[in-house]
């Protein structure tokens, strides 16, 4: 496996260049801004978009509310179906780029052969095919619903958003299993806090089976992000931690 | 190649050759990576793109040339997107911004200072203090947007001040042309000058019009279409530098005697060892285009290559920080703004420009907005409010 990062010709920061910044400092100081006043003026500017902005998108109609089939969702109406299907949306969509996060970590680990520093590429693999798993758990859900797995929901479109620098870290060939896996870290956090999430809004609605059939992804979730943690630890603190990865 | 500048013939066409590995290299580092190394991959980017879309338009303006160009361009497309790719992934788009504008900044002074003829001089020294401007709110925007420090990218090789305030740059169309230098008088760097300039800014342009839109926040939005704005005038007023009455063929001479002077200024000066076999490699294929086009002068119109190219190897690009020249320029043409093919005094700017100027501003001012009180200090402006 590659080694933790190490000292070398880092060229960032002032003291890189201590003549140079001590000269382009000066200059700065003695300068005149074109303006005086503060960072206010941006603030303006935000507001004023802000308080104009149409939302990311809506959701899709679902298909058999559309040809006046009565559905579960329609007995759900005053009751925020579309909180629902909208979180639904994000973690199948979540899931679904979870799969493909942790195919590339597998990769990862296998060519750098992480198992030797007690990271087994057999675990990655394990939890990425529960991601997988998962997906279909949502998609199963959503259709049972009347509502189309396949569209994407504002919910789903900023979750992205907020979660797409964590694949681009894993996916560097540059960077290290570490990094790579502290970029994990965050998805798994997010994964664990949103089916907790999910399922209490499923139970709140009633839907007691759906609300069922979460609990065992929950409880992998749980397991991801135990094994997680306990992995940076052992790569980051020479004492071992007492958590060891689960057998589930 | 001491004496003269054309005479090695470099690369044959037939062997310039490409895998997509070789394409696809490893990127350089953002971190250790000296930052004129970042510069001369950002500036042959803008070159190569200038030499694909001038072959392109060519293309469609003749029958004759086609082929040849076609099979010139097969190389180029590939030489570009080789540089363009040792971009590092953990180069935000903002971050690449404010190596455009250093790219800019440093081989506008250097250009400036080269050049044998004032009043094209005055015109680089006139846009040079425009880019200075973009530099600074690119960095206020990134401090206060993102809260992080432009000098990382800098190295402190550039100061990051106001310049001509970008508010003040906007102008009336006719205000941004330029007389053109004489294609019979004008000396043979003054011409590579003006192309390589034109190929920076026009990059620049295309750079902030792709990247702009991918920006959440209004005040980014804003800032970029405003300065894509300027990158406009800058292609309008440099290429305007042109003699518009050489050939075609003239043109693509000199375009490919561009390539050829660019890649010979970033191999002399190169400390990564990856980059300069890069621009060693490049360079011969250059020469190899050049001795293409050259034999395509000789045979189609009759004429001798030597009456438009550098007798010698004119004097390189500098790729070194120019803080002393730029700070000197400031203090004197800051003011300076345009009246038609001139560059006057304030008082004496078109009324035209001033009226564009009020009428695009009238909703205020992003560049205004977004540097408002800003002084660069080291680690963010947000380093001083915990001091
Ligand atoms: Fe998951
Ligand atoms: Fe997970
Ligand atoms: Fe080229
Ligand atoms: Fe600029
Ligand atoms: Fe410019
Ligand atoms: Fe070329």
């Amino acid at each position: 496996m590659k080694k933790l990062t190490e000292m070398g010709l880092n060229r960032t920061g002032v003291d890189s260049s201590p003549i140079d910044s001590k000269d382009i400092i000066g200059a700065a100081l003695n300068s005149t801004p074109t303006s005086l006043d503060g960072d206010e003026e941006i603030g303006k500017i935000r507001a004023s978009y802000i308080m104009n902005a149409k939302p990311l998108g809506t959701l899709p109609v679902p298909g058999t509310i559309k040809g006046g089939v009565s559905t579960i969702l329609e007995k759900l109406a005053g009751n925020r179906p579309e909180l629902l299907i909208d979180k639904l949306g994000e973690r199948l969509a979540f899931e679904r780029t979870g799969t493909r996060l942790y195919e590339a970590i597998v990769q990862k680990c296998r060519v750098l052969d992480s198992d030797r520093a007690g990271i087994p590429v057999a675990t990655l693999e394990r939890f990425r095919d529960q991601e997988l798993r998962h997906f279909g758990l949502v998609r199963d859900a959503l259709m049972s619903l009347g509502a189309d797995p396949t569209a994407q929901t504002p919910a789903a479109d900023a979750a992205a958003v907020a979660s797409g620098g964590i694949l681009k870290v894993v996916s560097d060939p540059r960077t290290s299993v570490l990094q790579s896996f502290e970029a994990i870290l965050i998805a798994e956090l997010a994964d664990f806090e949103s089916w907790d999430m999910l399922i209490r809004v499923a139970e709140e609605m009633e839907l007691k089976e759906i609300a069922a059939s979460f609990r065992g992804a929950y409880d992998e979730e749980k397991v991801h992000l135990e094994t997680i943690r306990s992995w940076l630890s052992d790569l980051m603190l020479t004492k071992k931690t007492a958590v060891k990865e689960s057998a589930a | 190649m001491a004496s003269k500048f054309f005479e090695s013939r470099g690369q044959s066409l037939e062997k310039q050759q490409f895998t997509w590995r070789e394409i696809v290299q490893q990127p350089f580092s953002k971190l250790n990576d000296d930052a004129f190394s970042r510069v001369r991959s950002i500036l042959m980017n803008g070159i190569e793109f200038e030499s694909v879309m001038f072959q392109h338009m060519l293309a469609r303006a003749s029958r004759d040339l086609r082929p040849h160009l076609a099979r010139v361009r097969q190389v180029e497309q590939h030489q570009q997107k080789a540089v363009n790719w040792m971009l590092p992934p953990d180069q935000s788009p903002l971050e690449t911004t404010i190596g455009y504008e250093q790219v800019a900044v440093e081989v506008t002074a250097s250009i400036a200072q080269n050049e044998p003829d004032p009043y094209l001089a005055q015109v680089y020294r006139f846009g040079l203090l425009e880019d200075f401007d973009h530099l600074y709110r690119y960095s206020a925007l990134l401090d206060r947007l993102e809260g992080k420090d432009a000098n990382n990218i800098l190295q402190s090789y550039t100061d990051i001040l106001p310049g001509r305030p970008t508010i003040e740059e906007h102008r009336a169309a006719l205000d941004n042309l330029r007389r053109p230098y004489d294609r019979r008088k004008a000396a043979p760097i003054s011409k590579i000058n003006v192309c390589l300039i034109t190929a920076a800014e026009q990059q620049t342009e295309n750079y902030y019009l792709n990247v702009g839109p991918l920006f959440s926040d209004p005040v980014a939005r804003q800032l970029y279409a405003e300065i894509a704005s300027i990158e406009e005038q800058h292609v309008t007023q440099y290429e305007s530098l042109m003699d518009p009455d050489e050939t075609v063929l003239e043109k693509w001479l000199l375009h490919e005697a561009t390539e050829v002077y660019t890649y010979r200024s970033c191999l002399e000066s190169e400390s990564d060892p990856r980059l300069k076999k890069i621009w060693e490699r490049f360079h011969e294929y250059e020469l190899g285009h050049l001795h293409y086009v050259m034999e395509l002068f000789k045979t189609i119109e009759k004429r001798d290559p030597e009456e438009v190219l550098p007798e010698k190897l004119p004097e390189l690009l500098t790729f070194a920080n120019h803080r002393s020249y730029i700070r000197s320029v400031l203090d004197a043409e800051a003011d300076l703004r345009t009246n038609g093919m001139d560059i006057v005094k304030r008082e004496d700017e078109s009324s035209e420009s001033i009226a564009y100027r009020n009428q695009v501003n009238r909703e205020g001012s992003p560049s205004q907005a977004v540097a408002a009180g800003y002084r660069w200090i080291p680690g963010t402006e947000l380093n001083q409010k915990i001091a």
